[in-house]
Formats: structure tokens, C-alpha cells, sequence
């Protein structure tokens, strides 16, 4: 039977009626009207589906909703104009679009998280999205230009 | 605007997710729809028993083959729309439940009790040819061909294309050396990020209104009319932003599923999307490929003549594979100059997937084969590879294999890109250098070419129409899928009217009530096509904005230029009127009217393609010929066999850039998903014909640095016909991919590879025989 929870998503409350079985993606999806959030496959394998789960990449795909009751959840929906979303635009990082918002998620998290991350972190991050359409290359370009700019902006003057 | 990186229209909406998918809609009352699929290779269905599932929470319909005893395909009609009376494959769709939710459809279908018997597999080709019983289609004599094939059913082959040029015997004889080659590698998947989508509803009306996640909007159309006899133009299909499609969208399939289901429940809206696992193996995949390939040349490495088999794995029905077993056909050799040619290519059956368009459409498959070929042909001759490429490399004047003449205007410089390949990969340092005890650099190159075969007919258009402040709205019926032939569209338009593309919107959206119709997005052809409609409604807009600025400017409209958002004259550019003063008719300050609302249109049908001779090949099946040269840089591991892709260029004569990195995004991609292809990809089979690996945690693709360093260029040899001299590059970065990486691996390892997908292991059973030897280690 569905049940009522209150979830946070992107700053806002939100009291809806969900299954105690349905996914957030789904919940996400269906209840909150919130699509940028993607099913690539449903089994945690490809990250389309990547929103932030008080602040860490989390895939919604594997997430129950009740399980988000008390926390922070963030879509791609609730970021507004951030370096990474300006990078991709400007790196041509994403061609057909559908796992873009998972890769940005991703990327706004490890930038928020570990802004002088490594070369093998963000690779270690990064490969658990999968992109079709690139080769990867642009979105390189993009993480990388975030991450620089954000060391910059970190570091004391 | 030509030349330049604009970035995508859509780009916005694409990092905020608010661009739309197929699958991005829900309302109230809206039904779900879900496949249930064959758990068996090949068998007999017989009996379906549904009165449990109809009695499951939520359920309000339950379709089954025998509901549609309709045969459909867009070569030969021989595939139901669901199973009827046999499964020929795993996953093939069997029944689809209808109801309030997708999960409780997903949970009807566990109570659907199918009753099999199962039958022996066709496992492979060389199985299928032998003629193996049960045949995959034992009713084969009784289908309906759309398309001219030859068929041999008692083998089960349902196309059998022959090439012949020149006289084989003559260049046997001429020949001082030959090679012969036998390659393969099993079908694969797009694997496109959005899963195949679908909504369908039935108006009381009698129209039938279709969401689909394709590339073919114009075609779901004609099918929806004919399979279940209904007035095309009451069928009206919409497509908006497409998740990828490399080629799977382009089949029909889904959505006559989702009509049917819709009318199971009175024509309410239905909406159906595959899972990860169903869109792998129940919607259809990359045609697997055996060859056989002979090369004969001189001495001095003159290639002489080519004689080549095909067997294409088709999977359990045709579709697209008859033609792609075509196009390879006509096109076998590559772009090298050979005058004896014979080329026999089969479509095959078997208890597959079936096979439909894929990147490439043939020539990626038919490149690998020959390109192998090309490579043992240098070893044994002792050439370069290089050189020997170059020095046989097609060009103006030579003709295809299938005898069709090429000219300056319609192929570019194939010699020219190797040359430059040569350069930009240190081929001089050699193909082979160790970088340390254990660890090989080696590199490996191929050529590519391919044209883009389609109906000699195949048409397109675009519709101009201005807003109150001069900007305009462009409307083709491209789907955008991801390629962003929508903001190249726009460059062109930008460019001929001479505005900043900031001034055009370009609907994203296909709507085929509204969209001018266009053939399919596929082929890569949406630019040429496009392009040359677009820029003829460029011409028309202009035309008639003369005329009504004329009035305004008091003189005649020959002596009026477009250009900067005015029309003005050409012998006194300070003498103008805004473009947004006259493109509604001009009204004089009085409040008199005059002239017409301006709407530009224009069109674009392919010329001068025929039809192929049915015994020679001989034809002109395209347009045109893209060509270029790619190279592979692995690091080997000669202990493990492990490999890493280092570098891998392309050299692409494109005819013209319009967006460079749109362009390069473009060919990057396809080198990618080439790799991702030649080095990971390919369907596990057991011996049952079941698919091992149908999800991708199994089936893997490249990720995120995996990729190698990219090194593309572009040559411009313009294409006479092409909208500023362009020609297609969507697809052309995959093809030369996989048999460079196998050059690159064969060099490394001293062992001919020939199959794919190439994994350690693979390089190992070839190194070893497949045999464990501690002491090798």
C-alpha cells in the first residue's frame, strides 16, 4: 500500500504517497514530475539515473524512496547555472543528452566534494556513468575545466 | 556561421534536464505497457495461457500474436508482430500486458503460462547454410517480398547478392600473389542510452496519434496504415529529442506493439519502453559477419583482383540486413582500385536477434574484412602497409565495384588522408617499437569509405517562416538524435540569409502532420539532404522578401539583396528596409497593405541513383563516397596480453566543416564506440542460442577514460552537390576502427587476429592455442 513521506528534493518539501517498493527514480519520475533523472537500465550499471544524496552521487535507479525520507536529495533540476553545467555547453560534452544529467551530477558532486581531485579519482567517479555518443574526450575537458577553476577559486589569496 | 563552433540549440535544455524525451510524459490515466519475451532460442508455442495474468491487480488487456496474425518487415514480411505459433529467437516479444501501472504489468506477465516445445537451434551461419532443420522459416515460399531479393530458403538465406566486375579468371591469372583471409565477429548491440519508447492512442476520430523515440517517424506511419489497414493520414507521429540511436531506431517494431495494445483497451493512451535487457536482444541489434576474403596483386603490390564472400548474420528475421548485405556487396573492396571483382554476399537466418541498421550500414563490417586482408597481403608482399594502402587508394576516375563511375565531385582524397594518417601517427618510428621488457607500442591502420545507400527517390524539405521581429522558424523533419544536424541546419540557414544563428529557431520536434517529410534520419545523409532543402528555402524566403520590400524601396526585386536582418539595394546598401517590415507583406504608412506573408520552402530528392543489376551489382546505389584513413596506437602487454588504445586518429575528407567541434564530437564519438565495438562488444551465445550477456553489467562498452587520445582532421575535397560543398561524417568515424585495432594487436602479438570482439583472452587462445603454460609467465 502506498504510504505518505515527506522527501526534500531541491530544497523544497514535498509530502506525496509512494510505495514502499518504488524506486526515487520512479518516484522522481512519475510523482514529482522531475525527468531529468533517466532509467539507462535500471540496475545500476550505467548512471543516467545519478541525482545527489546529501551531497554524494547517488543512483536512483537503486535507491527506495523511503529511503530518501530525512535526506537532501538534489536533481539535475536543482542546479541552476553551475560551472559544470556552463562546461558541458561550452565543451560540447554531451550529444544526444540522455545521460548528460547523470554525468553532471556526478561531476557537481566530485567538484563539490574533492575539488583537487586527481586524475585517477575522477576517473574513478566518472566510470560509473556510461556515455554513447562522445568519446569521452569532452567530458574530460569539461570536469577537468571545473576542477581547475575551482582549485583556483579555493585557493587563499 | 559556416566553419563555425556553434553550440548546440538544444544545449541548454540538455544540462538542466529539461529536454523532453520520448519516455518523459506522464498524465493521469495514462496505461503501461510490458513485453513478455521468448525464454527460448527457437520453439514451438503450444499453448498460451493468460486467464491468471488477466486476473492480476491493474490489468486491463493482454495482446497476443494470434490476436494479429499479421506478417511484417521492410524487405520481406516475415516477422510477427508478436510470436506467433513459434519463437525464433531469445527475447522475442510473445504477449504484451496492459495495465494501470508499470509494475503491475511487469508483474501479469510472471503469470502468463506459455507452454513450449522447444526445437534445435541455428546457431551459427555456417550452420543456417547447411541447411540445418528445422529452418528458421519454414513458410518462407509463402511471404511477401517488399524488396527485390534472391533468396535460397532451403539454406536459409533470404538474399543473396552477387557483384561481378572485370573477369575473375583473368585476374587470377595476373595475379603473382594472393591471400586469403577468414574473419568474423557476432552481433552486438547500439546500445543507445534512451531505450526504444513508445505511446500510441486511438482517437474516436479514427486518428492515430504516436510518440516515438525513432528515426524514422515517416515510416512508422506507412507501417501503422498498412499492417492494420488504416488511412495513412489518419496516422500522425511524433518525435521528439531522441536518446541515441546509431542506427536500432530506424526499425519498426515497438510501436506496432503499442497500437495493438492501445486497441486492446479502446484506443486509450498506452505507453510502452523497454527495458535495458528487451531493448539488448527483443528490438533488434549489429548483424553479425563470417567472410572469406582473396586478395590478389603484382609483385610490386598492384592490387589485381578481389574475390569475397559475406555471410551475414541476419538473426531470425531480415529487416534492414538484406540491404546491409547489399551495400557491402557494392561496395566490398574499400576504396582501392581493384578491376576483377567478385563478390557473393549472403543474408543469412538464424535462432538470432534480428539484425537492423548500424553505424556504418555494411561498411564497417565489409572494412574489417578487407582491411585484414590488406594487411596480410602487405606482410607476405613485404610492403609497407602504408604503402601499399596508398598506393592502390580509389580516387576520380576508377569505379566501385559495382561500376559506378567516380568524380572529383563525388569522392574525396583517400590517398591523401592516409598520407596524413602516416604523419600524425610517427608511422615512420615503425609499427612495432617495445617500450620496455614487456610492454610493445604497435600500431595499426586502415582506409575507410562508404556512400549512404537509400531509395533512389528519397526526399526531404524545409519550411522558412518569420516572426514579427525578423527572426525565423525552421522546420524540417529531422529527427535529433544527438548528431545536432538541427544547429548545423541552422548554420546553413544563417549563413544564406546572413544573420547570426542566435535569429533562427529550429524545431526540435518531428511531427509528421507539420514536418515536411523526410525519408529517415539515417545514413548520415540529413545534412546533404537537409542542407540543399533548407538552403533552397533560403533562396524562396529571400525571393519573396524581395518582392515585398520592393514596394517598400520603390524599385525591382532583381535589384534587392538579403542580408543582416534587411533587404536592400544592391547599388545603395544605405537605401534598406528591416526584414521584419516586409516579411508579413509591407504596409505603407497610410495603413495600405501590400505584397504576401513569407513563407520559404524548399526540397531535395536524390538523382541519378539506380537500381542494382541483379546478376552484376552494377549500379549507383548513393549519392556519394566519404573516405578517409584511421590508426590505432595499443601499448601491448606481452606477458598478460592485456592491451591499452593509447592514440587513435582519423583523416576524413568531409567536403566541408560546418561546426568543427560538432564535427569532431562526431568522429570521436564513432572512433569510440568503433573501439568500444572491436575491443568489448559482441553477443555471448550458448549453445541454446540464449544471449549470455544481455545487460550491461555484462555487456560492456568503453567508459570514461578508457577512451584513447583522439587525433582528427578533416580534408575539404568539396562534394559538387553538397550544401557548401558538404558531405556526410556521422557514421564514418567507427568503420576503419576495428581493423586497425586488429592491425595494431596482430602486429603486437605476431599472430593474425581475425575475430572479434579482440579481449586478452582472445589474443591468448591465438598466441597459445589455448593452452595454459605457467612457464610462459
Amino acid at each position: 500500500m502506498k504510504q505518505m513521506v515527506e522527501l526534500t528534493v531541491n530544497g523544497e518539501k514535498k509530502r506525496i504517497y509512494v510505495r514502499p517498493a518504488a524506486t526515487l527514480l520512479n518516484t522522481l519520475r512519475e510523482e514529482l514530475g522531475l525527468t531529468g533523472a533517466k532509467p539507462g537500465c535500471e540496475n545500476g550499471d550505467c548512471g543516467a539515473c545519478t541525482i545527489n544524496f546529501d551531497g554524494r552521487p547517488m543512483k536512483s535507479c537503486l535507491t527506495l524512496s523511503i529511503e530518501a525520507v530525512d535526506h537532501q536529495v538534489t536533481t539535475i533540476e536543482g542546479l541552476i547555472d553551475t560551472p559544470i553545467q556552463q562546461a558541458f555547453v561550452k565543451q560540447f560534452a554531451f550529444q544526444c543528452g540522455y545521460c548528460t544529467s547523470g554525468f553532471i551530477m556526478n561531476c557537481h558532486a566530485l567538484a563539490e566534494l574533492y575539488p583537487n581531485a586527481n586524475e585517477y579519482q575522477i576517473k574513478d567517479w566518472l566510470q560509473s556513468n556510461i556515455c554513447r555518443c562522445t568519446g569521452y574526450e569532452e567530458i574530460e575537458a569539461a570536469i577537468t575545466e571545473v576542477l581547475k577553476n575551482k582549485a583556483i577559486e579555493d585557493t587563499p589569496s | 556561421m559556416i566553419g563555425k563552433s556553434v553550440p548546440r540549440k538544444e544545449g541548454n535544455n540538455k544540462v538542466t534536464g529539461a529536454a523532453k524525451y520520448t519516455n518523459d510524459f506522464s498524465v493521469a490515466g495514462l496505461l503501461h505497457a510490458k513485453l513478455l519475451t521468448s525464454p527460448h532460442a527457437h520453439a514451438t508455442i503450444k499453448s498460451i495461457d493468460v486467464r491468471e495474468a488477466k486476473k492480476c491487480p491493474g490489468v486491463r488487456a493482454i495482446v497476443t500474436g494470434v490476436d494479429y496474425p499479421i506478417l511484417t518487415g521492410s524487405a520481406i514480411e516475415d516477422r510477427p508482430i508478436l510470436a506467433l505459433e513459434k519463437v525464433r529467437y531469445f527475447g522475442e516479444p510473445i504477449a504484451v500486458v496492459v495495465a494501470d501501472t508499470e509494475y503491475e504489468a511487469q508483474n501479469a506477465c510472471t503469470f502468463i503460462k506459455v507452454e513450449y516445445e522447444i526445437l534445435p537451434v541455428v546457431n551459427t551461419v555456417e550452420e543456417a547454410l547447411e541447411g540445418k532443420h528445422p529452418l528458421v522459416h519454414e513458410e518462407f515460399k509463402n511471404y511477401t517480398q517488399v524488396k527485390e531479393l534472391r533468396p535460397d530458403p532451403t539454406r536459409n538465406v533470404s538474399n543473396h547478392v552477387t557483384v561481378r566486375k572485370g573477369n575473375i579468371n583473368e585476374g587470377r591469372t595476373l595475379s603473382d600473389i594472393t591471400v586469403e583471409i577468414d574473419v568474423s565477429f557476432p552481433q552486438s548491440d547500439h546500445a543507445a542510452m534512451e531505450t526504444r519508447s513508445v505511446r500510441a492512442e486511438i482517437l474516436p476520430s479514427g486518428e492515430v496519434y504516436l510518440h516515438s523515440s525513432s528515426q524514422a517517424p515517416f515510416t512508422i506511419k506507412q507501417s501503422i496504415g498498412k499492417y492494420f489497414n488504416i488511412n495513412e493520414n489518419k496516422v500522425i507521429v511524433h518525435t521528439p529529442l531522441v536518446g541515441g540511436a546509431f542506427g536500432g531506431k530506424a526499425a519498426i517494431q515497438l510501436e506496432l506493439i503499442a497500437y495493438a495494445a492501445s486497441k486492446a483497451v479502446g484506443g486509450k493512451l498506452v505507453t510502452l519502453t523497454n527495458t535495458r535487457e528487451d531493448d539488448m536482444v527483443s528490438s533488434p541489434v549489429h548483424i553479425g559477419m563470417s567472410a572469406n576474403v582473396k586478395l590478389g596483386a603484382t609483385n610490386q603490390g598492384e592490387l589485381i583482383m578481389a574475390e569475397i564472400k559475406f555471410l551475414f548474420d541476419s538473426g531470425a528475421y531480415v529487416d534492414e540486413a538484406s540491404d546491409i548485405t547489399t551495400t557491402a556487396a557494392l561496395n566490398c573492396t574499400g576504396p582501392y582500385k581493384i578491376n576483377h571483382v567478385w563478390c557473393d554476399s549472403y543474408c543469412v537466418y538464424t535462432n538470432h536477434p534480428y539484425s537492423t541498421s548500424f553505424r556504418g550500414y555494411g561498411h564497417s563490417e565489409l572494412g574489417f574484412a578487407i582491411e585484414r586482408a590488406m594487411e596480410i597481403l602487405a606482410n607476405k608482399l613485404k610492403i609497407d602497409p602504408m604503402e601499399l594502402r596508398i598506393k592502390n587508394a580509389i580516387k576520380p576516375g576508377d569505379t566501385t565495384p559495382s561500376q559506378a563511375p567516380l568524380t572529383k565531385g563525388n569522392i574525396g582524397n583517400t590517398a591523401k588522408c592516409l598520407e596524413r594518417v602516416k604523419e600524425l601517427i610517427n608511422w615512420e618510428e615503425g609499427q612495432v617499437v617495445p617500450i620496455s621488457d614487456r610492454i610493445i607500442k604497435a600500431k595499426g591502420i586502415s582506409s575507410l569509405w562508404k556512400t549512404s545507400m537509400s531509395p533512389t527517390n528519397a526526399s526531404t524539405g524545409a519550411i522558412i517562416t518569420f516572426n514579427k521581429d525578423g527572426t525565423m522558424n525552421l522546420n524540417v523533419g529531422v529527427v535529433e538524435m544527438g548528431q545536432g544536424t538541427k544547429t548545423t541546419l541552422t548554420q546553413l540557414l544563417a549563413e544564406s540569409m546572413k544573420v547570426d544563428e542566435s535569429k533562427i529557431h529550429v524545431k526540435m520536434e518531428v511531427d509528421t502532420q507539420t514536418s515536411p517529410r523526410h525519408w529517415k534520419t539515417v545514413a548520415s545523409t540529413a545534412t546533404f539532404m537537409a542542407g540543399n532543402a533548407v538552403l533552397e528555402a533560403a533562396e524562396d524566403a529571400k525571393r519573396q522578401l524581395k518582392n515585398n520590400a520592393a514596394y517598400a524601396l520603390r524599385c525591382k526585386p532583381e535589384e534587392l539583396e538579403v542580408g543582416e536582418a534587411r533587404v536592400y539595394l544592391k547599388s545603395n546598401p544605405k537605401s534598406n528596409v528591416n526584414v521584419k517590415d516586409v516579411a508579413h507583406g509591407y504596409k505603407y504608412e497610410n495603413g495600405n497593405a501590400v505584397g504576401s506573408l513569407v513563407i520559404g520552402h524548399g526540397s531535395f530528392m536524390m538523382n541519378h541513383l539506380t537500381k542494382k543489376d541483379p546478376q552484376t551489382g552494377k549500379g549507383v546505389p548513393g549519392p556519394a563516397w566519404t573516405v578517409g584513413a584511421q590508426a590505432v596506437e595499443v601499448e601491448f602487454d606481452t606477458k598478460t596480453f592485456f592491451y591499452k588504445i593509447t592514440k587513435a586518429v582519423t583523416v576524413l575528407d568531409v567536403g566541408k566543416v560546418i561546426n568543427p567541434k560538432g564535427a569532431r564530437g562526431q568522429v570521436t564519438g564513432a572512433m569510440c564506440m568503433g573501439l568500444s565495438w572491436a575491443s568489448r562488444e559482441g553477443f555471448t551465445f550458448d549453445e541454446n542460442g540464449i544471449v549470455l550477456n544481455n545487460q550491461f553489467r555484462t555487456y560492456k562498452t568503453i567508459r570514461y577514460n578508457e577512451n584513447p587520445k583522439y587525433i582528427v582532421e578533416f580534408l575539404e575535397t568539396p562534394q559538387s552537390d553538397g550544401p557548401y560543398g558538404a558531405r556526410g561524417l556521422g557514421e564514418h568515424g567507427v568503420i576503419g576502427m576495428p581493423a586497425a585495432l586488429a592491425n595494431s594487436l596482430s602486429a603486437a602479438a605476431g599472430v593474425p587476429i581475425n575475430q572479434l570482439p579482440i579481449v586478452p583472452e582472445s589474443i591468448w587462445r591465438q598466441k597459445r592455442g589455448g593452452v595454459y603454460d605457467i612457464n610462459k609467465f
